[in-house]
């Protein structure tokens, strides 16, 4: 079991930002050709100015036969670079990789599916593309199919198919590769509850039949359950690594501890710079504004603030906050605009302050993860929940409940103080 | 990804470990991970037959359209109005035997050409060998050709224009042009990526070429046998040539089909090396 299945030795990844590179012409051509004898000097210049950058650097680690390593990180923080190495999508600027064995990579459901195309068709198609042979794909095509769980629409062209059950045929392709290396991007994402557990389910039989699996993720459950090693990547670098799974997950979501201690984020002022929503504050407050101390009792609200500046005033700007348990689950997410129209607190171009009530007696001890969300309605996110935006922690600890007898923390994510009366 | 395999059922032997590391100048073509590959070439040529003619409501036979209508136009531009001489065979088949393995050259070397810029998806997603992008659109191209074929042997039979025996030649022919368009599209299609221009000057190279071939006139109007040679720098005009000698018997120059053959073999070999050379900046640059 303590076969070396990957080594990665000082691996690096380097990427030249800016447009010159992305979309070469001729006429660039030209036009370099012309200033060719300075170029040594704009390579020297173009990395002092920050054009060239370090996707991954100095990463070196080894995962034996049969193990299953969890990758996480914030978003940029060199996963998917990673990934796309490993499975030779791209290649290392520097450092080596050896591989021992057959690596089948996921890096996104449903790649190379053809909408016109029916559901036999892509599966084949999809198969190949993944590099199962035309007999494998024979030979498991039944249990692809009932995997799917879309037998009636196995001759329709996908692009009829509803985006869960494009999702689930792409995944049911997928689980049933065979490699000794399994590299797979977030992509356990996808479906319904249902589905997503299905997908886990076979991820871990993945797991338990000796093969190796390589996972990224930002479920943090997801890796807790899979994983029997997990590699933190920050800034394109290994910041911990190990088997103390929740040690290191704790870590990673924990941020910075002083933020955690306060319950307060300031922007030191170039951070989370976007065409639409620059965030400034965040704070918990009390009825009269002022802070609240951290950790907190529980039986009055919070009330959380959040100024920022709107760059480009459009009626689709949301602004909302997903909050998080310490393990990183979801619990809700709100909106500005949730309530009645006539309730909406209007944005205007420029300074805003918003302030959201959290109801007293809805968490349970322990401390939350407030995470801003910002989004363009119907089109795209700003700040997509999950490490994107700026989190504020909110810790509370005490006075749960009016009554004598309930006095420290219960099982379950929530606490609420429910009424209770005799009927008869 | 399962390159290093030869066989499915080896998968549980100790295979040889892959070593990846930055790579840098040029790289043979890796036939044996081409031939596990195999498989891959065919369905990704089907799925573009299959996908063409999808919501159509001619389907396969656009694949006869084209090159048939530009045959009648032909007949009536040059052989009717311009009296171009035909090497003394109908202008009919004259014309459409000379577009015949054009066609299968041109759509074939275009849809080669932009094939990596259509498929960024899989080029930054999945790893398989590059190469089979724009192979999987020659392949494409052949398909087509068979088809629009059965018109010729049609035209052939309804004008009585006799068969000779240098058919048994055909096949060598149609796997000149199919190299041809292999080889320019795999130039084009390794340049694409970096630049975007070759959208742009393909259809405007596919039209000059196509003056540039001796299909509306026979290279027999060339009489020097030198300046034969110097149009079989064009590769298509040897495989134009060769192609009607084989079926309608024109004359054919064989030292103008050698020149065309080493021009595409070269350019073939080339353009190999240049596409394994960009082909790591592929996912990249895409």
């Amino acid at each position: 079991m303590s076969d070396i299945t990957i080594k990665v030795q000082g691996l690096g990844k380097q990427y030249r930002i800016g447009k010159r590179q992305r979309y070469n012409t001729l006429r660039d051509r030209i036009a370099a050709l012309a200033t060719a004898p300075f170029r040594r000097l704009h390579t020297a210049a173009a990395e002092r100015d920050g054009q060239l950058f370090w996707a991954l650097k100095d990463v070196s680690f080894e995962v034996n036969q049969g193990e299953v390593l969890g990758i996480i990180g914030r978003n940029g923080a060199g996963k998917s670079t990673l990934l796309k190495i490993l499975s030779r999508i791209t290649d290392p600027t520097e450092g080596v990789v050896e591989i021992d064995g057959r690596v089948g990579s996921l890096l996104e459901v449903g790649t190379g599916f053809h909408p016109e195309l029916t559901g036999r068709e892509n599966i084949y198609l999809n198969g190949a593309i993944l590099g199962m042979h035309r007999g494998e794909i024979q030979r498991k095509f039944d249990e692809i199919v009932a995997f799917s769980e879309v037998e009636k629409f196995l001759d329709t062209p996908v692009k009829h198919f509803s985006s869960g059950m494009y999702m689930r045929l792409a995944f049911a392709v997928a689980a049933h590769l065979e490699p000794e290396i399994l590299v797979v991007d977030e992509v356990l994402a996808v479906g319904d509850a249902a589905f997503q557990k299905k997908c886990m389910g076979k991820m871990g039989d993945v797991a338990s039949h000796g093969r190796t699996v390589l996972f990224v993720s930002h479920n943090m459950n997801a890796i807790e359950k899979l994983c029997g090693h997990v590699l933190m990547l920050s800034r394109g670098r290994i910041q911990r690594m190990g088997t103390d799974i929740r040690g290191i997950i704790r870590e990673f979501l924990g941020g910075d501890a002083e933020a955690q201690d306060t319950g307060r984020w300031d922007n030191p002022g170039d951070l989370y710079v976007n065409p639409w929503f620059k965030p400034n504050h965040m704070s918990f407050r009390d009825e009269a504004g002022n802070f609240v101390l951290m950790p907190a009792a529980n039986d009055k609200p919070f009330h959380l603030r959040i100024e920022g500046e709107v760059q480009t005033l459009d009626p689709d700007l949301e602004v909302g906050i997903a909050v998080f348990a310490e393990d990183g689950e979801l619990l809700f997410r709100s909106f500005q605009n949730d309530e009645v129209q006539e309730r909406w607190p209007r944005l205007r171009k420029g300074r805003n302050v918003l302030q959201v009530k959290m109801p007293a007696r809805l968490l349970n001890e322990g401390t939350y993860r407030v995470e801003l969300m910002v989004a363009r309605r119907n089109d795209k996110w700003i700040f997509c929940p999950g490490r994107e935006g700026p989190p504020v922690y909110l810790t509370i600890l005490g006075r749960l409940s009016d009554s004598p007898l309930w006095i420290g923390a219960r099982p379950g994510l929530l606490a609420p103080v429910l009424n209770w009366q005799e009927i008869a | 990804m399962f390159a290093l395999t030869s066989s499915p059922t080896a998968s549980t032997s100790r295979r040889p470990k892959i070593i990846l590391r930055a790579k840098t100048g040029w790289q043979p073509v890796d036939i044996r991970e081409l031939w596990e590959f195999r498989e891959l070439l065919l369905i990704l040529a089907l799925r573009d037959i299959k996908v063409r003619y999808k919501q159509t409501v001619l389907g396969v036979a656009w694949a006869i359209i084209q090159p048939f209508f530009t045959m009648v136009v032909f007949t009536i531009l040059f052989a009717g109005l311009g009296r171009l001489p035909t090497d003394g065979v109908r202008p009919e088949v004259f014309y459409y035997c000379g577009m015949l393995p054009w066609q299968l050259f041109a759509t074939s070397m275009a849809s080669a050409g932009i094939s990596l810029l259509n498929s960024q998806n899989l080029i930054t997603k999945t790893y398989f060998p590059r190469l089979f992008i724009p192979m999987a659109s020659v392949v494409t191209g052949l398909i087509d050709f068979a088809i629009a074929f059965t018109v010729l042997l049609a035209l052939m039979l309804w004008f009585r224009v006799a068969f000779h025996p240098q058919i048994v030649f055909l096949p060598v022919f149609v796997a000149l042009g199919f190299f041809a368009a292999m080889a320019v599209g795999l130039w084009l299609s390794a340049l694409s990526v970096e630049y975007r221009d070759v959208r742009y000057v393909i259809p405007f190279l596919t039209q000059f070429w196509m003056f540039a071939t001796p299909i509306i006139y026979p290279s027999s109007i060339v009489k020097s046998e030198w300046k034969k040679m110097l149009l079989g720098l064009n590769p298509m005009s040897g495989v134009v040539e060769g192609f009607r000698w084989c079926m309608i018997g024109t004359p054919m120059s064989s030292r103008e089909v050698v020149v065309s053959a080493v021009t595409i073999f070269l350019t073939l070999i080339g353009g190999a090396f240049y596409f394994r050379r960009m082909e790591k900046t592929f996912a990249d640059l895409v």
